[in-house]
């Protein structure tokens, strides 16, 4: 038993490892001073310097920060009451709308690129932010929907229950009780949203105009036109970044639990795709 | 009872998400159809008449080669996803709950970070002379670079290094919540190790597997950057053909209707899996 825990322990941390080794390798080379990156001359920030000089880059984080909180947004809108909408009424259409809400992710993204790109100039919308905006939050309604859905099935109604006995009107209940018993299921929902925008390549270059980049197209672009050692110093600080999003979202969610279960939960709480 | 008047409320709110799907999602879907029966313009844009020919034009046998090529590479992934993956989250899940939500956070940071960047570092070791080459000389195993960059098994490792979270998390989750008395009483009954794994719990994580083939299996197909940038112009699949038409070539139509039956393979896969695995729930992920 004990070497059967101790192979699958080595198994688990293989894999881990292997999964972190692409990354830890493009930040080491992040600090590589020479302009080929076969050749180790030395650790130097001058990619860093670089980077900040470059007004392009600049505004294409500005770019991507507010795709992503534009459409997780409106994502987290949507999706919610959607959520609400499918699991409470009993509305007929509400299995197809389900089933259609979640259509999204179960459709690859070059489909979901082309859809958006032939649709938008049928209708004649300007390509740029608009179109980004809107493709961005079809495929982040998913997301929101399900975390929220989940939530609420879950969900013991003696909360809602109590309250409406106690008098409380429909609005009350709904802002005090039910959207704060569901926050959690949201936030987590969101961060994924903007997770997932903030890294769209496929559908973000199908729909983007001339002249709007974002951090993925312009990292996609370089890649492909040749490689200049500025982008291991973007990645590296997209990186960490993220890794500092993640852990804040982490406590956060940890946080709420502890308030409303009165003891931290053993799954990240606001870490998303495997919390329900 | 307020039934009534409460079922009418909770329509309502239905409204945001019902005129969104509607507009952009039902929309795009329809016009994808139709637009896949037009014809191309001669020099730029569409015109209005029926035509069939962009579904013959399917069957010609660059783009048959690439419908080929696109399935045999995304049964590739997926095999290997589900190999590497299952027993990852299995394990995972068999861990004491503290170590259990300390790694879970561990495989999620990767999954948050730019797919871009992962791509990239692959890149730095795959490249000619590059980290893994050099490896395996100072090993000797090789006595001159194998230069994977731009070949078949790199767009492999990329493809399965991008979406093997995806299977991880969906088994740990179906694992994790599976009553593990089930599997004791089939030990104690006998059942040796391997056969209690496959008559128990192999069926209970049944729904996370699934979810985690079909989260590998449909992207595999569309992922075309990862083709693009690991695999050079060597390695076409359906949508790198897809991203041609829409962005040189300009012929929407017959984008449209490799889209059209991509769509369709996808949905038949989805349910035939379906059908062979009798579970219709998609579960554990989001």
């Amino acid at each position: 038993m004990r070497k059967r825990t101790g192979i699958s322990n080595l198994y688990l941390l293989f894999i881990t490892v292997m999964m972190y080794l692409p990354i830890v390798i493009v930040m080491i080379y992040s600090l590589n001073e020479s302009r080929i990156s076969s050749v180790w001359s030395g650790t130097s920030l001058r990619w860093y310097e670089a980077l900040m000089r470059d007004r392009t880059v600049g505004t294409a984080i500005i770019n991507s920060l507010v795709l992503g909180v534009l459409s997780s947004l409106a994502a987290a809108v949507i999706g919610t009451l959607g959520a609400i909408g499918t699991v409470r009424s009993r509305f007929r259409g509400r299995g197809i709308m389900a089933y259609l809400a979640t259509l999204p992710m179960m459709t690859p993204e070059i489909i979901l690129g082309m859809l958006f790109l032939a649709f938008f100039s049928l209708l004649g919308l300007p390509f740029g932010m608009t179109t980004l905006v809107i493709s961005h939050t079809a495929f982040c309604i998913p997301y929101v929907f399900m975390q929220v859905r989940a939530r609420l099935a879950g969900m013991d109604h003696s909360f809602e229950e109590a309250a409406r006995d106690l008098g409380a009107g429909r609005a009350r209940v709904f802002f005090d009780i039910t959207l704060s018993l569901i926050f959690p299921a949201i936030l987590s929902g969101m961060l994924l949203s903007f997770a997932m925008s903030f890294d769209d390549v496929i559908i973000s270059v199908l729909v983007t105009g001339v002249n709007v980049n974002t951090l993925p197209i312009l990292i996609y672009t370089r890649l492909k036109t040749g490689i200049t050692p500025e982008i291991n110093a973007l990645c590296t600080l997209m990186f960490l970044a993220t890794l500092a999003l993640f852990l804040l979202s982490h406590l956060a969610g940890r946080l709420a639990d502890r308030r409303q279960h009165g003891k931290p939960h053993p799954a990240p709480a606001a870490g998303g795709p495997a919390n329900v | 009872m307020q039934g009534k008047r409460r079922s009418r409320g909770n329509a309502a709110i239905l409204a945001p998400m019902y005129l969104f799907t509607v507009i952009f999602l039902i929309g795009p879907f329809v016009y994808m159809i139709v637009l896949s029966f037009l014809t191309r313009a001669e020099t730029w844009g569409i015109v209005n008449t029926f035509t069939l020919r962009n579904y013959q034009k399917l069957l010609e046998p660059v783009y048959l080669h690439s419908f080929g090529e696109s399935i045999r590479l995304a049964v590739y992934v997926t095999a290997l996803v589900v190999l590497i993956g299952y027993p990852f989250g299995y394990f995972m899940a068999k861990l004491p709950p503290k170590a259990r939500g300390g790694l879970l956070l561990v495989v999620m940071v990767p999954f948050y970070t730019s797919s871009l960047m992962r791509l990239y570092g692959w890149i730095i070791i795959f490249r000619a002379n590059g980290l893994f080459d050099r490896l395996l000389m100072v090993l000797h195993l090789t006595d001159a670079p194998l230069k994977l960059l731009y070949t078949y098994p790199a767009v492999v490792v990329g493809m399965v290094y991008a979406l093997l979270p995806f299977m991880m998390l969906s088994v740990y989750s179906s694992v994790e919540k599976m009553d593990w008395q089930l599997v004791e009483a089939a030990r104690d009954m006998g059942a040796p190790p391997a056969k209690a794994f496959l008559t128990i719990t192999l069926p209970l994580s049944l729904p996370g597997l699934m979810t985690g083939v079909t989260l590998t299996f449909v992207p595999s197909m569309g992922l075309f950057f990862v083709a693009d940038i690991l695999g050079g112009n060597k390695i076409v699949l359906i949508g790198n053909v897809i991203q041609e038409q829409l962005m040189k070539v300009h012929d929407w139509p017959f984008a449209a209707a490799l889209s059209v039956i991509l769509m369709l393979m996808m949905s038949l896969t989805v349910w035939l899996y379906r059908r062979v695995t009798g579970v219709s729930e998609m579960e554990g992920f989001v």
